[in-house]
């Protein structure tokens, strides 16, 4: 349409009117939002399941618990799985009972009994050894692969949690089956053994990497009252005392239909696929829609450090905190980022990387660690050999400065804006990455049309708006940064005898 | 050669649920129990799986000019785009010891200097108001420059990609520019333990001097001149040396008059020598780098794979479904499931198109567990020669593999970059197939005999980048005798980190 002229379409129009003649949507009564489109240039499809639940829901002292619950999707259901339901339900049902009974000796402050700690933790292994007795393990995903699924995979952020996976399309009814399946009744067998696997998780993304390390601490400083000062995966101290039954409540509180929106794309016919999927995912229990957080960041009123003295190179990070995706000015932000940082032509590229030879990269990006709730507007740059991070503030300050005294020129903003449009359009060729930008656009704006309508608000950025934005949000008091400063492992003399630059 | 044609916008800052060195870990083939229980439904096996859609999709149109030149075309009228790709054979693999890192530097200078009427700055401009991109870069085998624009772009985006082909201007401030960024990357390459873990598996398996994973160092990428880069230029823009795979909304017979009018003019030149070398894989015995750091191991089991035409090659891609697919595979029950060891486990047995590949197994696990994760994996290769594969587990395998099987071109840039791929390899057209039927074909008594040829615990070393002091029990348990350190020192690298003056060696 209107929307995407100044382009020439392919024969098959890739415009909103084609969009909705191939789209169908359906809320069930239950509260589950379906969207099917048809794609039908292969007999394949890709689904995108987007829950409105992520680790900033994690209640208070179970940080992690999100991405624990998705680790435990991939567990099976009262029918896959399992040798024997009924009896594995009893088993798991008294591992319940022992972790609970040795998790309150453990976390006794006063009058802790190391003997009884002992004799509850045979018990609680013993419970396990008991249930395990009747699983299956792994055959949620055995029974997806072997039926052709590909891509399989879910991702926890703090905002959402995402399930995906694409199959042939003869495999839809299977396929429906068992997401419904796992949606409403998952299991939480071998939870225990599942929660070390995320503990390492934890170790090679955070514990033993130095930019999880900063970034873990950046975050930490940037926040103070909302739950996007934790990690996603949660602290250890937390992680590591995660219970089932905790879980168990974070599913039946987060994962009622009307907090879920799925997408298929791809070879389906919406009028012989509706109802079937309706028949899958119209069986859950409705259940009330969460409550919203009521956390708000209060503003920030002094600009905070932290700094790393890590054996690895040096890093710089800045982050300054703006609302959240729904602001009126959210495609300001994005005109912000594709200036600072798109490619070869980026602000900061020619700045820190082309012109002073300073850094090896740098860009700025918003949304960061989110964007439901007011997330961060951050900048990093990568030091080049004999540069320090202190160079790289003050090179992104610059460049700040003069986005806050000068109008961005024309050009830039021209190609803002071409390039935007440009990017949807490559998008929708894609089976997965439609799903994805379909389900989770709905479950944003409560309509997938808003991926295309987005682009008027792209359109009416202006230059003023620009330096409005830039002028508002990029100050002193509001800005929160990490450095990592380089310094040579202790005791190198004996561990890594010319460990210099390790 | 491995070449995508679009980027998708993908989300940033999750939680992956689980990966391996860097690519997602897929498939899974392996069953315990699996046996029905009469009380337990199976509602599953119930639903009906109609046949599936016919799919026959068009290869590519393949057209081979006068002087050697090779093109293939794909139309794909859903979207008003056109990607393009110019493939030249040589590689990091074939370039001078002395100057590791010339190839990378080439890629990039390529780009960023532009043509002789057009610098590359300009260019930038130019393309990117435009939405469009013209980009080159350069791999291990393999050099390519690549155009993506919208249709109504294509005449003048092509114009600048052939321009920057035949008329390239390597100026000595992008140059510069490229030697920046390469040192920053040669430095922090001690940052991150997974890029330790993979380069030195690499480098156990083929040699620290092997072509294939020898590093640039700032004194090779400091060697490395201008001169250097249009030699490099002139000795593979070589007709009988490209490949050119186009995708998108276009019509072929104008399309292919626009590259005979491009390149019909170009002379034949010498043929690129077919790689050589020895590989006769890793020294057996431990390997340890020690990481202060970290609290976490990279255990790798390492040997040599093969490669992709040997006739084992499908009953060897099987019996790898069922040792480290993904979530079902004997490697993930066991190190991941039933002993909560690690998040990341996977690898395989490695096979490439025109050098033996590598067999690397691999699990992160906290430092306690360091030995306990080796024995585990060890024990886990030994068995694929004493544990009988089940046909149930052969079944499993082929299900995965046959019924994902179309995700291998259910898309037409998967169809031309496939293509591509077996042309510049000089496999048959039809390999696809023929892997599909080959697998079809695999038996139990073919996955003993190869397991029995290939998998030779003799033959492997154990590497362990991790935390040395925490590991608790001595890496000597794992029973390949004491442990071997590997340096990592970075040669000429400042030894105060910032603030050192390190940058001056690239001026």
């Amino acid at each position: 349409m209107a929307l995407l002229c100044g382009l020439t379409l392919a024969a098959q129009a890739q415009d909103l009117a084609s969009f909705e003649k191939r789209i169908t949507t359906k809320v069930l009564p239950n509260g589950m939002t379906l969207i099917v489109c048809e794609r039908p240039e292969a007999p394949v499809f890709s689904y995108f399941t987007i829950v409105d639940a992520g680790d900033a829901n994690d209640p208070s002292g179970q940080s992690g618990i999100a991405h624990m619950f998705e680790h435990l999707a991939f567990k099976g259901t009262k029918d896959i799985g399992t040798t024997d339901y009924a009896s594995e339900k009893i088993a798991l049902d008294k591992v319940e009972q022992t972790y609970a009974a040795y998790d309150e000796e453990f976390r006794k402050r006063v009058g802790r009994d190391p003997e009884k700690l002992k004799t509850l933790h045979a018990a609680f292994e013993q419970a396990q050894a008991d249930a395990q007795k009747y699983v299956i393990p792994n055959q949620f995903t055995e029974i997806a692969e072997a039926n052709g699924a590909a891509g399989l995979n879910a991702q926890t952020g703090l905002d959402y949690t995402q399930y995906y996976w694409s199959m042939p399309s003869n495999r839809l009814q299977l396929w429906a089956y068992m997401e419904s399946d796992r949606i409403e009744n998952p299991v939480p067998r071998e939870f225990y053994k599942e929660r070390d696997v995320v503990m390492e998780e934890r170790r090679m993304r955070t514990d033993s990497n130095p930019i999880g390390r900063m970034v873990e601490q950046f975050l930490a400083t940037a926040y103070v009252a909302h739950p996007y000062h934790r990690p996603g995966v949660g602290w250890m101290s937390e992680l590591s005392q995660i219970s089932a039954t905790e879980a168990d409540a974070f599913h039946k509180k987060y994962y009622v239909p009307s907090n879920i929106v799925i997408a298929v794309v791809g070879d389906v016919k919406a009028d012989e696929a509706m109802p079937m999927l309706e028949k899958y995912f119209g069986q859950i229990p409705t259940g009330p829609k969460p409550e919203a957080m009521s956390t708000v960041e209060p503003p920030q009123i002094a600009e905070k450090s932290v700094t790393l003295k890590e054996q690895s190179q040096p890093f710089y990070l800045e982050g300054y905190h703006k609302p959240d995706y729904r602001d009126p000015d959210d495609a300001v932000y994005d005109a912000i980022q594709d200036i600072f940082s798109n490619g070869r032509t980026s602000r900061l590229y020619r700045s820190l990387v082309r012109d002073q030879q300073i850094a090896a990269a740098a860009a700025g990006f918003g949304g960061f660690p989110g964007d439901k709730y007011p997330g961060l507007f951050a900048f990093y740059a990568v030091p080049n050999p004999g540069h320090t991070p202190e160079e790289m503030r003050t090179a992104i300050h610059k460049e700040i400065d003069k986005l806050k005294t000068a109008d961005v020129t024309d050009d830039e903003l021209a190609m803002f804006k071409t390039r935007s449009r440009a990017d949807l359009l490559r998008g929708l060729g894609d089976n997965q990455g439609l799903a994805e930008q379909l389900a989770s656009y709905q479950l944003q704006y409560g309509d997938w049309r808003e991926l295309f309508n987005q682009l008027k608000k792209i359109d009416a950025v202006s230059k003023a708006d620009v330096r409005r934005v830039a002028n508002k949000t990029f100050v002193e008091t509001n800005r929160t940064y990490a450095m990592v400063q380089f310094q040579p492992p202790s005791g190198a003399g004996a561990q890594q005898p010319q460990g210099g630059a390790q | 050669m491995s070449r995508s044609f679009r980027n998708l916008k993908r989300p940033v800052n999750r939680e992956a649920m689980f990966t391996l060195f860097g690519l997602p870990v897929l498939i899974a083939l392996f069953s315990l129990v699996q046996t029905a229980h009469a009380q337990q439904a199976q509602p599953w096996k119930q639903i009906p799986i109609p046949p599936l859609h016919p799919f026959h999709p068009e290869q590519p149109k393949r057209i081979e000019l006068k002087n050697g030149l090779v093109i293939l075309l794909e139309e794909d009228h859903e979207l008003p785009f056109i990607n393009g790709s110019i493939t030249m054979r040589g590689g990091s693999r074939d370039e001078a010891a002395n100057k590791a890192g010339l190839v990378d530097l080439y890629g990039d200078t390529w780009r960023t200097s532009g043509t002789s009427s057009k610098d590359g700055d300009a260019l930038d401009d130019l393309l990117e108001a435009k939405a469009a991109k013209v980009e080159t870069g350069g791999d291990v085998d393999s050099t390519a420059l690549s155009w993506s624009c919208l249709t109504k772009d294509e005449d003048q985006v092509f114009g600048i990609a052939v321009d920057l082909l035949k008329h390239p201007a390597f100026k000595d401030d992008k140059l510069m520019l490229a030697k920046q960024q390469a040192a920053a990357g040669i430095v922090r390459r001690n940052d991150d333990a997974s890029a330790i873990a993979a380069r030195e598996a690499a480098k156990l398996v083929y040699g620290p001097d092997s072509p294939y994973t020898r590093e640039p160092e700032l004194a090779t990428i400091k060697a490395v001149t201008l001169d250097d880069l249009k030699q490099w230029h002139d000795k593979t823009i070589v007709p009988n040396n490209m490949i050119i795979a186009v995708e998108g909304d276009f019509d072929s017979a104008t399309m292919e008059k626009a590259l005979r009018d491009a390149f019909e003019s170009l002379s034949r030149g010498t043929p690129w020598p077919k790689p050589s070398g020895e590989f006769p894989g890793p020294k057996p015995g431990t390997y340890i780098v020690d990481k202060t750091d970290v609290n976490q191991s990279n255990v790798s089991i390492v040997g040599m794979g093969t490669l992709r035409n040997n006739p084992d090659y499908f009953a060897l891609s099987v019996m790898n479904e069922i040792f480290s697919g993904g979530f079902s595979s004997r490697l993930f029950q066991d190190v991941r499931t039933k002993q909560g060891l690690a998040y990341a486990v996977g690898g395989g047995y490695g096979a490439d198109y025109d050098h033996p590949g590598m067999f690397r197994v691999g699990a992160g696990t906290k430092s306690a567990t360091t030995v306990k994760a080796a024995q585990a994996m060890l024990a886990e290769i030994g068995d694929l020669k004493t544990k009988p594969f089940t046909d149930e587990e052969l079944k499993r395998a082929k299900d995965q593999v046959l019924n994902s099987f179309i995700f291998k071109y259910d898309t037409k840039e998967k169809i031309l970059a496939a293509a591509a791929r077996l042309e510049f390899y000089g496999y048959p057209s039809d390999f696809l197939e023929k892997q599909r039927d080959g697998i079809e074909r695999v038996t139990t008594a073919d996955l003993e005999r190869v397991a029995k040829k290939y998998i030779d615990t003799s033959k492997l070393a154990v590497l362990v980048v991790g935390n040395q002091q925490e590991f608790g029990t001595p890496l000597t348990e794992i029973g390949m005798g004491a442990p071997h350190p590997i340096d990592i020192t970075i040669p000429g690298a400042p030894q105060q980190g910032p603030g050192a003056p390190g940058g001056e060696g690239e001026q």
